[in-house]
């Protein structure tokens, strides 16, 4: 299994937000060149699940693009796609908290 | 074995419920279903609340600076610890602090300095590598990852899974195969240091703890000195032994713990919940679950206490603690199982902690040695030689 996202990003907007359900998972905001900005999950705590965590997103207009997976091991995944920016990166997507980096493991892909 | 508590043990054990009633529970409430850690302002602020309490560091020696308190207690301790939502694997998630890897108070004074003492001090912390894709339950013949030594230093190649914070950690123990033909006694524990060249953790393994994963690690070419060495060399299979069976007491207190908790809410729900016309609790189908839960804890909580009781006094305590393990989480397995039953709809939805309880309790009838095992040591303590 990657532990990669491959699915494309798709424009954040309203007829696109329909698509999305209110499963638990975890999205990626990105702008117009897909670059992450965000990394953030749709918890049990989450009212509206993914589709209420993107609805938010768009209101605050915050991001361009984005993309779900939907997963029962929202926490774990968030934290793997946060270490693996880290690794890619050197740091956390921008609209990240950076103070998170210290609460992450440390991981090197293959 | 005593059967009643001391007084002494009554008053340590209601001041830890308190703690988790007045201190966890409410601030859980505000948390992630999944969650496993506390924000951080509060964690520090329950700490010293549990230090000023004299109960800190609970799994460690007294001559090391923890509380001086016997192995039931600290058992007893462990089942009131365990009663909340993440109670099974982060019990009042951490703030009773513990030793890490008690391995390490085997070790050389060198090693003490470097590893044990910065680790009590919550400066360091370390992982324990056993397990390889190659298996789990039988370590000493599926061990691997080998050993060679050059000189000074010790290269190791190989790779190890289902590693718990090995992401995190500065330093780890490894077990690696030094002696190909020897078996259990070909197998060397040897403290890594995480920032060795050609450590890598390779990915994160999901499981059915959404809040906490595992890792598989892989070592290239890592050069580790000899004078990180745990214990002898080729006797590191006794290290990995030990922990295995002391392990196990703690580990069936946490079940108990949960199927405690489970059950309570049970029985407060069975008495609530109206169903044509008369609660729950009326009903013999509801009566009986709740009978066969009673009868399954305290099954557990006896047969747990027996292990700690033996180990406290230095008997040989294997056989119980594997019972103890064994016991444990079947039954507490059984006990969530009948409590989500009793709940209805409610009992598999996020707003209860009966279905975070159902999927890690799962993992717990695998960890630290799965049933089969523990029915394996006690048939081979019970009919000797002879199985081999």
């Amino acid at each position: 299994m990657s532990i990669r996202i491959t699915k494309p990003f798709i424009d954040l907007n309203e007829e696109n937000l329909q698509q999305v359900n209110g499963n638990l998972g975890i999205y990626q905001l990105a702008d117009d060149q897909d670059r992450v900005l965000k990394t953030g999950y749709a918890g049990g705590k989450s009212l509206f699940g993914l589709q209420g965590e993107l609805r938010d997103a768009l209101q605050q207009q915050t991001a361009a693009r984005f993309r779900t997976e939907i997963t029962s091991a929202y926490l774990t995944r968030y934290q793997e796609l946060l270490m693996l920016h880290q690794a890619d990166f050197g740091e956390l997507p921008p609209l990240n908290d950076p103070a998170d980096v210290n609460n992450l493991g440390r991981l090197s892909p293959a | 074995m005593e059967l009643n508590l001391t007084e002494e043990q009554e008053m340590i054990v209601g001041m830890v419920r308190k703690f988790v009633q007045n201190e966890i529970l409410p601030l859980e409430m505000q948390l992630d279903p999944d969650a496993d850690a506390l924000p951080a302002e509060h964690k520090t602020r329950l700490v010293e609340k549990v230090k000023q309490m004299g109960l800190y560091g609970l799994d460690i020696p007294p001559e090391y600076g923890g509380p001086d308190l016997d192995m039931v207690t600290r058992t007893l301790l462990a089942i009131e610890m365990s009663q909340h939502r993440a109670g099974l694997y982060v019990p009042c998630y951490g703030v009773f602090g513990g030793a890490g890897l008690a391995q390490l108070f085997e070790a050389n004074d060198d090693q003490k300095e470097r590893y044990l003492y910065p680790t009590l001090r919550g400066e360091k912390s370390g992982f324990f590598g056993l397990t390889e894709p190659s298996g789990g339950s039988d370590p000493a013949r599926a061990i691997e990852t080998r050993a060679v030594q050059d000189g000074d230093d010790w290269i190791i190649n190989g790779s190890k899974i289902f590693i718990s914070g090995a992401d995190k950690a500065d330093y780890g123990l490894v077990f690696a195969r030094t002696s190909p033909d020897k078996g259990r006694g070909g197998v060397t524990c040897f403290i890594v240091d995480t920032d060795t060249p050609g450590f890598h953790v390779r990915r994160i393994v999901h499981t059915l703890r959404s809040a906490r994963y595992a890792t598989e690690l892989q070592f290239e070419d890592m050069r580790v000195p000899a004078r990180n060495i745990l214990g002898q060399l080729n006797k590191g299979f006794a290290i990995a032994n030990d922990r295995l069976s002391r392990q196990r007491i703690p580990y069936s207190a946490g079940c108990i713990g949960v199927a405690i908790a489970a059950n309570k809410m049970a029985v407060e729900y069975a008495k609530q919940r109206e169903t044509f016309g008369a609660p729950l609790s009326s009903r013999q189908a509801i009566q009986w679950m709740l009978v066969d839960n009673e009868i399954d804890i305290r099954h557990a909580r006896w047969v747990t206490l027996e292990a700690a009781d033996k180990a406290e006094k230095g008997e040989p305590f294997r056989t119980e603690a594997a019972m103890a393990k064994l016991i444990a989480t079947e039954n507490a397995s059984r006990v969530v199982d009948r409590c989500i039953q009793i709940h209805g709809g409610y009992g598999v939805t996020k707003d209860f902690p009966f279905e975070r309880w159902y999927r890690e309790m799962r993992i717990r009838r695998i960890g630290e040695g799965p049933s089969e095992v523990q029915r394996h040591i006690i048939a081979r303590d019970i009919l000797g030689s002879s199985l081999r």
